[in-house]
């Protein structure tokens, strides 16, 4: 029996054009073991990860598994040796069920020339993987019509299906609410009793603090450090990731209190949504102040932030802006109205990809820099600098596509296009999402400064510290409705979660 | 200039050399005035159908809008004896209203647009055969109305006028689509129409005028073909025109999948099409080797593109 560590990444080196991502890189994984990875975005976790996986080829270094030298040209030699990774991105086809998605690629067959799919087997095991998990999804379900944190357990059984021996997680729990989060730490906990080594990538320091046994630190592409289990504090990791202490933000003054009898910037009487029709939400928020939004997965706080801004229809209710009632039916009627909403799928709603970071800024606001219905190009130019150097967008030249831009920098970028217009409401929908701690700052400063600006912010979020130091209230949703407002004073994560499991 | 567009220019420069050197007589001016008369004439429909492509739609009504339209242009004129600027502005305004029709049809039931203009494909064809009662059409003599078929059989300084009617058209859809507010969100929408949505650009509205123009600048098309073969027969009159448009778009840089093309690839790609079968005449290949040789080229066009590398159009990581 091998007492040395299941996994050992020596001396990995990985280079791109123009760019080292990976320089002579260590990590060793024990079997029951939860090793926590963390970095910056472009720390180089996922390069090291996809060496892993054999999606890329290692300029030098070894890859030991179990002891034996492993060459990966590819995916599948990765699956082989039991290796099972789950990005941030879901890997599944929307278009197929769950069942399917699970045995992607290992499909069982019956015995015969015709080797027909194996439904009974596959959907069985679909279903004992997903109860392992806690997660009551019928395995003939379509996962395009699953939430995000459905999928995201499906991806989950998928690696249990196969066994693996390594399980590495990239950012899992990204779109899970806390209940959910902490239904899959049990899992991972699981696993690891019955030996499973793991790797678990993540911005949430919180949790590598509670769940890992070591830290593994990246910084530019090199190891910054390995935290041992007694050592994992959020500070030390922020130290090790950053090379260098960042001082805590002081915590926000809080916004001037309304005059009284003033009129609330916005209004919300009696809004349905689509998704509970049900439900009624009432609610105001005040020009300058920042309004968060808690609540479990699936309450229906996006929802509401699509019925408001235009996205979405709403079903009933009235929205009154400054005391007007305003007619929203369209996003162009909301955004004429000055309410912009930053949504949450960043890559596919909050940003276009293929275009420029100049074409991005500009989009809403064109006919501004436009006259007789041609753009001019000098002075799009120029606000479109003007607003990224602002928020200190980071890439070559506002000429690149977003799509090249990292997380932070694309969210940037899609709250960038609003400023031109001097939102009179900004709704954000996790806003940090999948964000490194220095953008995340970053990003935390420009919502205050909206805010100080006389904006009306409404910041939905699942992150509880971000929603504990951001906001000056916060409303809580539970299906639907708004179980409780709380005041800054009153807000912790456990009185947040007390109204947000209702 | 895009490397896309440098690509075929060079493609279509050494193709031009090498029918030079094989049959002299390319470059005779009549040869040249025949092939530019074409080029200008395609090329018209095709910057409409490209315009399409960019929003990730697809327009395969073209050939049948010509057969429509151009018998119901001789009808106007020889049999009924509209003047010819009223059957000019009509045929021109049911070409747009057409385009509109499709345009409606996909944004506003969310119809497919390959199913929306296939259907229109066997409409517009049938129409044309039962109004013309299957029988060919012509303009006769011309006479009333020598300056419409000027369109066709006319020229400027030598230039045959479609090619500068064709030059016009680019030049305007050119700032249209690359300097205009209206192009920006066009291409928006065909990268991300979702993202677009959320932006505030009216994608539907945005969509639905892309098809309108197309189907303006079929009819415009329809006028100049209907004169330049002065025989209208509805079962053939412009067939498989659509397949030379979205082939001269998809040479041209645009992407079936929408978000990109120029104006000046989508001319250049007309111009490649119509150089070869200028070769296929010249070179006295049998005609019915017409369609093979352009896809010969076609293909070897796109595997040399794909195997010197497609970097992306910006920032290329």
């Amino acid at each position: 029996m091998t007492t040395g560590p299941l996994l050992k990444m020596a001396e990995i080196s990985k280079r791109f054009p123009g760019v080292v991502a990976l320089d002579r890189v260590d990590l060793d994984v024990a079997a029951g073991e939860i090793v926590g990875l963390v970095g910056e975005n472009g720390a180089g976790k996922s390069t090291l990860m996809k060496v892993l996986s054999g999606v890329h080829r290692a300029d030098s270094g070894a890859i030991a598994i179990g002891g034996v030298p492993a060459l990966l040209h590819g995916p599948a030699d990765a699956a082989r040796l039991g290796i099972a990774i789950i990005h941030q991105e879901l890997e599944l086809v929307g278009t197929l069920d769950a069942a399917a998605n699970v045995f992607l690629g290992r499909e069982p067959h019956r015995d015969g020339l015709l080797r027909l799919l194996d439904r009974r087997r596959m959907e069985a095991d679909t279903e004992r993987q997903l109860a392992r998990i806690g997660a009551p999804i019928p395995p003939r379900t379509i996962v395009r019509r699953l939430s995000t944190a459905q999928q995201q357990f499906v991806a989950i059984a998928r690696a249990l299906s196969m066994n693996a021996r390594l399980l590495v997680l990239d950012e899992p729990t990204a779109s899970l609410g806390s209940g959910e989060a902490e239904r899959l730490h049990a899992v991972l906990r699981d696993l690891r009793a019955h030996g499973t080594a793991i790797v678990y990538i993540s911005h949430r320091l919180g949790e590598i603090e509670a769940l890992a046994d070591r830290a593994a630190v990246l910084r530019d592409g090199r190891n910054a450090g390995v935290l041992p289990r007694g050592e994992i504090t959020r500070d030390r990791l922020v130290q090790l990731m950053v090379g260098r202490a960042i001082e805590q933000a002081p915590q926000r003054p809080r916004a001037p209190a309304p005059v009284p009898g003033a009129v609330a910037r916005m209004q919300l009487e009696g809004v349905r949504t689509g998704r509970y029709p049900a439900a009624e939400v009432s609610v105001t928020v005040n020009a300058g102040e920042v309004l968060g939004v808690a609540g479990l997965i699936g309450a229906g706080r996006s929802e509401l932030a699509e019925a408001i801004c235009g996205v979405a229809a709403r079903r009933a209710g009235r929205v009154l802006l400054d005391g007007e009632p305003v007619g929203i039916h369209s996003a162009r009627d909301a955004i004429r109205a000055g309410i912009c909403l930053v949504p949450e799928d960043r890559r596919h709603r909050g940003v276009i990809g293929a275009m420029t970071v100049r074409e991005n800024i500009t989009l809403p606001a064109l006919a501004a820099y436009s006259r007789l219905g041609v753009v001019r190009r000098t002075a799009e130019a120029r606000a479109a600098e003007e607003i990224a150097r602002m928020l200190t967008v980071r890439a070559p030249s506002i000429e690149a596509a977003v799509a090249t831009l990292s997380g932070g920098n694309q969210q940037k970028v899609a709250l960038g296009k609003w400023l031109a217009r001097r939102p009179r409401v900004i709704v954000f929908d996790e806003p940090t999402q999948g964000v490194d701690v220095g953008a995340k700052a970053e990003i935390h400063r420009l919502v205050r400064r909206l805010a100080d600006d006389g904006a009306a912010v409404v910041m939905i979020s699942s992150d509880m510290e971000e929603i504990v130091a951001e906001s000056d209230r916060v409303a809580v949703m539970h299906e639907g409705r708004i179980t409780g407002i709380l005041d800054r004073a009153q807000c912790t994560p456990q009185s947040i979660m007390r109204l947000a499991v209702a | 200039m895009t490397r896309q567009e440098i690509t075929i220019l060079l493609l279509l420069l050494v193709l031009c050399a090498i029918v030079a050197a094989a049959s002299p007589q390319f470059l005779s001016v009549v040869n040249l005035q025949n092939v530019a008369r074409l080029v200008g004439t395609y090329g018209i429909f095709s910057i409409g159908v490209g315009v399409v492509i960019i929003t990730g739609g697809i327009d395969l009504s073209v050939g049948s809008i010509c057969a429509l339209l151009g018998v119901l242009l001789s009808m106007m004129l020889v049999e009924w004896g509209w003047a010819p600027a009223v059957a000019l502005a009509a045929v021109l305004a049911l070409g747009g209203v057409l385009g509109a029709a499709h345009g409606l049809l996909i944004t506003r039931l969310g119809l497919q647009p390959f199913i929306v203009t296939l259907c229109g494909l066997l409409l517009y064809r049938g129409a044309a055969r039962y109004i013309a009662d299957d029988s060919t059409k012509g303009f006769g003599t011309g006479q009333g109305f020598e300056w419409v078929r000027a369109l066709a059989s006319g020229s400027v300084g030598g230039v045959p006028m479609p090619f500068v009617v064709m030059c016009l058209v680019g030049l305007m859809a050119w700032v249209l689509l690359h300097r205009s507010v209206y192009g920006r969100h066009l291409f928006a929408v065909g990268h991300n129409a979702e993202a677009a949505r959320y932006s505030g650009v009216r994608t539907r509205a945005v969509v639905a005028w892309a098809y309108v123009l197309s189907g303006v600048l079929a009819a415009l098309s329809a006028v100049i073909i209907a004169f330049y073969t002065n025989s209208i027969s509805p079962a053939s009159h412009g067939n498989f025109y659509e397949l030379y448009a979205i082939a001269a778009a998809v040479i041209g840089g645009c992407s079936l999948r929408g978000g990109e093309g120029t104006v000046l690839g989508i001319v250049i790609g007309a111009a490649l099409l119509q150089v070869l079968r200028n070769l296929v005449n010249l070179l006295d290949i049998p005609g019915s080797l017409d369609f093979a040789v352009m896809g010969a080229v076609i293909l070897f066009g796109a595997v040399a593109d794909q195997l010197f590398g497609r970097r992306m159009r910006r920032g290329g990581a």
